[in-house]
């Protein structure tokens, strides 16, 4: 876990000794603060391995005493939506379908105007800016008739490049703040360097700043892809139910509203749909430290 | 740190007319000032011009004047919603802040397992809302959860039961927000810290300056850009408040956990009023612009620079 | 490369035969096991005549579906068929043209004649017109009744809330939770509804929910529905339980004496295997008013532009009221037929129970037919506040008064 190159990352002072007091603090904390983090996924991971019999008898901690992979089948492939009982499967290659496009529309646009908007000012671009972030306050649910008006005027209703459309606008706001107060972190004479060697303005974001912004393109794809991959109400407003995201069906898994409720499925479901952002998390480790690699170039 | 370079330096030697100085920058930010003027003026107006009417089911412009607001504020729900959110958005920003920050700070510090630790604090944020709402049910639920744990370990009179007493149920949700959202945070911030250079430390070193004080003395200050961003995005999502509130406690006991979010959306379409629901969205609205635009201008407008 | 050819040929020979089978898209919410059992009632129904039914369940009733549903109606993009509950809900889509009229399919059905009670056309019907299918009866006003609960403190079985009442502090005595309650404003408003027929009867509640005289609202009628209300309030204190179901399964397990909830409450009963009148009792009307309203649920058809599918919506309105079908549904589902004219054998006592009291004419428009969605809120919204918490009946009564007084 620990290799070497894991190493070459931060850039804090380096404790001394192993067991110094600096180093017992800063264990102990991390350990006692993942035990916080840990405690609600140990929960529904319990639950999700248990059948429903042994959930009513209410001991939410104990371990499973007859481990049981049936909810995550049943999640996964049988769980029914309406008449269709084929689990989340159902939906996972529409997500996917949705998820790319819209993740890399929307993290491109927003690093192009966060690099122009901290680099290339111009009069008024702050004010537009301004808007843009007001405009990240604004309930998403109030937004919808007036999109739908939008969509239908424009003849993306239904279609899955409105989906994206509406991903990209609604990503725009925080991602662009991201991107243009990072971006506004760098080294001026960076910027101010490659202008005297005659670079313009695309050759500078493709050969300076890309490279350097690596650990908050992580946070932009983290941000955009668990929004997107966890987003319901676009999705199934936005499509039909041929290409509804997973999210339907995890919603209509979770969700309902009369019968018994089956917590186990319900955990499990929800594990399943949030694997994909937990695997873009774990690869995401990478991509921080080499970041960090890539920065090095600053100096 | 930084040698500004003189700016005739930095320019073109002749300067352009003025529209089309910087104009593949407005060209690239089109994208964004439709989006901005279109979807988010437009759709404000919209939504603003619409709070004066009595629409109920569908859009329709017969309006009424400010009824829709005199109803809003002689509401009992509409007013608890208020009080609930200015004390949830204050604690979630404070601890959100300083436990985001901390933990980044520890991760910063060459340690070992420092993946593994990101990942940790990050998992929540993958997870829905609906189903943490239901986890942190659980696990705050005095009969099952935790206070029945630590009763089984022979503390009898120990009570913990937040969700159920009107006093305490926004510290409940208080508890399961910040698990889903800290890491983000945390995240930011560390990306943020790796930004930074590491001469800093070495200089900060060299005069004897302690860890505790070069982080509050130097680097926070060094970091205000990043910190702006993770503000927006904790407040951003402390106003949208409401899938967290639906599954976990539905806005109850009776109505001591309600937010203006769910009260906006409840009325949009349960009650189909969506008259109502636009009146509360821009009360919602105005009041981020009190907050905002004073700090908006401060932020972005005041000081030129490039 | 001959026979993919010819495959290609066949496949085209055979869609082109099959031109006039349409598929159709139909937006619901039933999610849960016996709803979407009922609901491949339907399916299986409409594919068999050739045609296709495209399935789009949401789950989450009102705040979750609705928007959806309405953003597509209003985006030009509709769905084919959906379900809506009838009543109110649904005018202004009408109003706005949006709906498909059905009256042609509803007179050669001669649907006037068979719907039972007829108050469920009715709230299909706008200025003469009938825009909606109705498919199931569900009635709300049920206490559901723990006989192990009684057994344990030693006592009879309750035949009407009022010896419910009379029982209550003797169950909290003996450590058991008198009355089961979901703490969601809506289940809260159920019980309410329930308490003001049972305690009121008819003519008072017909007066406030349908006339919206604030007047008796405000008067000796309501002030004994809210001090029983708030008896109940009491009785209910201690149910930390959040879903409806979670406060039947203290009624399953015998650690609550009674809930107040609708017929549907019954499949819960009937998942833990337990018996009408051995394990549990039923008491429509809380025993007291043998009076049921007639909720349910209604599909509507958005209006579509394709002749073709404007037929084939035509056809499947008939189809969801055809005799078959409403059995077979309302078997699976739990809730009654719409239909006056059928048989339902395989009815359960509960159910019996409940057929018996429409026959006899006991029956009131439900809520849903007489106020508004958004005065429904509202009163959803006091209660809530009410149940919860430590306000007096009189004032709870006066706000009531008022919502009613500004209610349309």
């Amino acid at each position: 876990m620990a290799d070497a190159t894991l190493h070459a990352g931060p850039r804090g002072p380096k404790p001394k000794r192993a067991f110094s007091r600096a180093n017992i603090f800063i264990y102990g904390t991390l350990l006692l603060v993942s035990i916080y983090y840990l405690l609600p996924l140990y929960v529904m991971i319990v639950t999700s391995l248990k059948g429903m019999p042994e959930i009513r008898m209410g001991n939410v901690f104990g371990p499973p005493m007859d481990v049981t992979f049936e909810p995550w089948v049943k999640a996964w492939s049988e769980a029914c939506t309406g008449i269709n009982c084929d689990g989340l499967s159902r939906g996972f290659w529409n997500s996917v379908n949705i998820l790319i496009p819209s993740v890399i529309l929307s993290i491109g646009i927003a690093s192009v105007n966060g690099y122009a908007l901290s680099n290339w000012k111009f009069k008024g671009s702050e004010v537009f800016f301004t808007i843009l972030i007001i405009g990240a306050f604004i309930p998403y649910q109030t937004m919808l008739y007036p999109i739908v008006i939008l969509l239908r005027e424009i003849g993306l209703m239904g279609e899955l490049s409105g989906l994206v459309l509406v991903h990209t606008i609604f990503g725009m706001p925080i991602l662009t703040l991201l991107f243009r107060n990072y971006f506004a972190s760098v080294p001026e004479e960076l910027f101010k360097a490659a202008r005297v060697d005659g670079a313009g303005f695309w050759r500078i974001y493709f050969q300076i700043m890309l490279p350097m912004a690596l650990p908050i393109f992580v946070v932009a794809i983290i941000l955009q892809v668990t929004g997107i991959w966890n987003d319901f109400l676009f999705g199934v407003i936005y499509t039909k139910p041929a290409t509804y995201p997973m999210t339907v069906q995890l919603n209509n898994i979770v969700n309902s509203v009369q019968g018994v409720k089956e917590y186990n499925v319900n955990m499990a479901a929800t594990l399943l749909t949030g694997l994909v952002p937990l695997i873009i998390y774990f690869a995401s480790g990478k991509l921080f430290v080499r970041g960090i690699a890539a920065g090095a170039v600053k100096g | 740190m930084t040698t500004t370079l003189a700016p005739s330096q930095a320019r073109p030697a002749k300067r352009p007319v003025r529209l089309f100085r910087h104009l593949m920058s407005k060209v690239a930010l089109i994208p964004m000032i439709l989006t901005a003027l279109v979807v988010f003026v437009g759709g404000t107006a919209w939504t603003v011009v619409h709070s004066f009417t009595n629409s109920r089911l569908l859009p329709r412009l017969e309006f009424i004047g400010f009824d829709q607001y005199e109803r809003l504020w002689s509401t009992a729900r509409w007013i608890v919603s208020i009080q609930n959110l200015a004390l949830y958005g204050f604690l979630s920003m404070i601890l959100s802040l300083v436990i985001g920050f901390t933990l980044a700070a520890l991760l910063d510090r060459k340690i070992r397992f420092e993946g593994a630790f990101r990942s940790i604090f990050l998992c929540p944020f993958a997870l829905s809302f609906v189903v943490t709402g239901v986890a942190w049910q659980w696990i705050l639920n005095p009969d099952f959860g935790l206070q029945n744990l630590v009763r089984g370990w022979g503390w009898e009179s120990f009570a913990f039961n937040p969700l159920n007493d009107p006093d305490t149920v926004m510290f409940g949700l208080l508890i399961a927000g910040i698990w889903q959202g800290s890491g983000l945070i945390m995240c930011i911030m560390l990306a943020g810290l790796r930004g930074i250079d590491e001469d800093i430390w070495k200089a900060a070193r060299v005069d004897g300056i302690g860890t505790v004080k070069t982080y509050v003395r130097i680097i926070i200050p060094m970091m205000r850009p990043v910190f702006v961003t993770a503000l927006v995005l904790i407040a951003s999502g402390i106003i949208k408040l409401y899938d967290l509130v639906v599954a976990q406690t539905n806005g109850g006991p009776g109505i001591s956990s309600e937010v203006p979010a769910k009260y906006v959306i409840d009325y949009m379409f349960r009650a189909q009023n969506l008259g109502q629901g636009f009146a509360a969205s821009t009360m919602m609205l105005v009041s981020v612009l009190i907050i905002l635009v004073p700090w908006a201008y401060l932020e972005f407008g005041g000081k030129k620079r490039g | 490369m001959k026979l993919s050819t010819k495959l290609l040929a066949a496949t085209c020979i055979v869609s082109a035969s099959a031109a006039s089978a349409v598929e159709l898209e139909v937006t619901h919410w039933w999610t849960s096991g016996g709803e979407a059992a009922a609901v491949t009632k339907f399916a299986e129904a409409w594919n068999a005549t050739g045609n296709t039914w495209i399935d789009g369940a949401i789950a989450g009733s009102g705040g979750t579906a609705r928007p959806i549903i309405i953003s597509r109606i209003l985006g030009g993009d509709p769905m084919a068929a959906t379900q809506l509950n009838h009543g109110r809900q649904a005018e202004e889509l009408i109003e706005a043209g949006l709906m498909l009229d059905l009256t042609e399919v509803a007179e050669a059905g001669g649907w006037r004649d068979i719907v039972n009670p007829s108050s469920l056309l009715d709230s299909c019907t706008l200025d003469g017109r009938i825009y909606c299918v109705p498919v199931n009866i569900h009635s709300a006003q049920w206490m559901w009744l723990s006989h192990a609960a009684y057994e344990t403190a030693g006592l009879p079985v309750p035949t009407t809330w009022t010896e419910f009442v009379e029982t209550a502090p003797a169950l909290r005595e003996a450590g058991l939770q008198p009355l089961a309650m979901g703490q969601q404003g809506w289940q809260q408003n159920l019980a309410f509804g329930a308490i003001t027929l049972a305690v009121a009867g008819l003519d008072p509640w017909r007066e406030v929910t349908v006339n919206k005289n604030a007047d008796v609202a405000a008067g000796p009628d309501y002030a004994a529905v809210f001090a029983a209300v708030a008896d109940a309030r009491e009785f209910a204190r201690g149910s930390n339980v959040q879903d409806w179901n979670q406060a039947t399964n203290m009624v399953i397990s015998g650690t609550a004496g009674a809930q107040l909830m609708g017929d549907w409450a019954q499949g819960e009963f009937s998942v833990a295997g337990m018996q009408e009148g051995v394990d549990y009792s039923c008491l429509p009307g809380l025993g007291l008013n043998a009076i049921l309203d007639t909720g349910g649920d209604a599909f509507y058809f958005p209006v579509n532009s394709d002749p073709e599918i404007t037929a084939a919506q035509l056809e499947l309105a008939a189809l969801l009221i055809s005799p078959d079908v409403q059995v077979d549904f309302n078997l699976a589902k739990g809730s009654l037929p719409v239909r006056g004219d059928i048989d339902l054998v395989a009815a359960n006592g509960c159910m019996q129970k409940g057929l018996e009291i429409l026959a006899n004419g006991g029956i009131l428009p439900s809520g849903d037919q007489s106020l508004s969605p958004d005065s429904q809120l509202q009163i959803e919204d006091l209660m809530a506040e009410f149940w919860s918490g430590d306000m007096s009946a009189e004032d709870a009564q006066a706000r009531y008064a008022a919502i009613i007084a500004s209610a349309d």
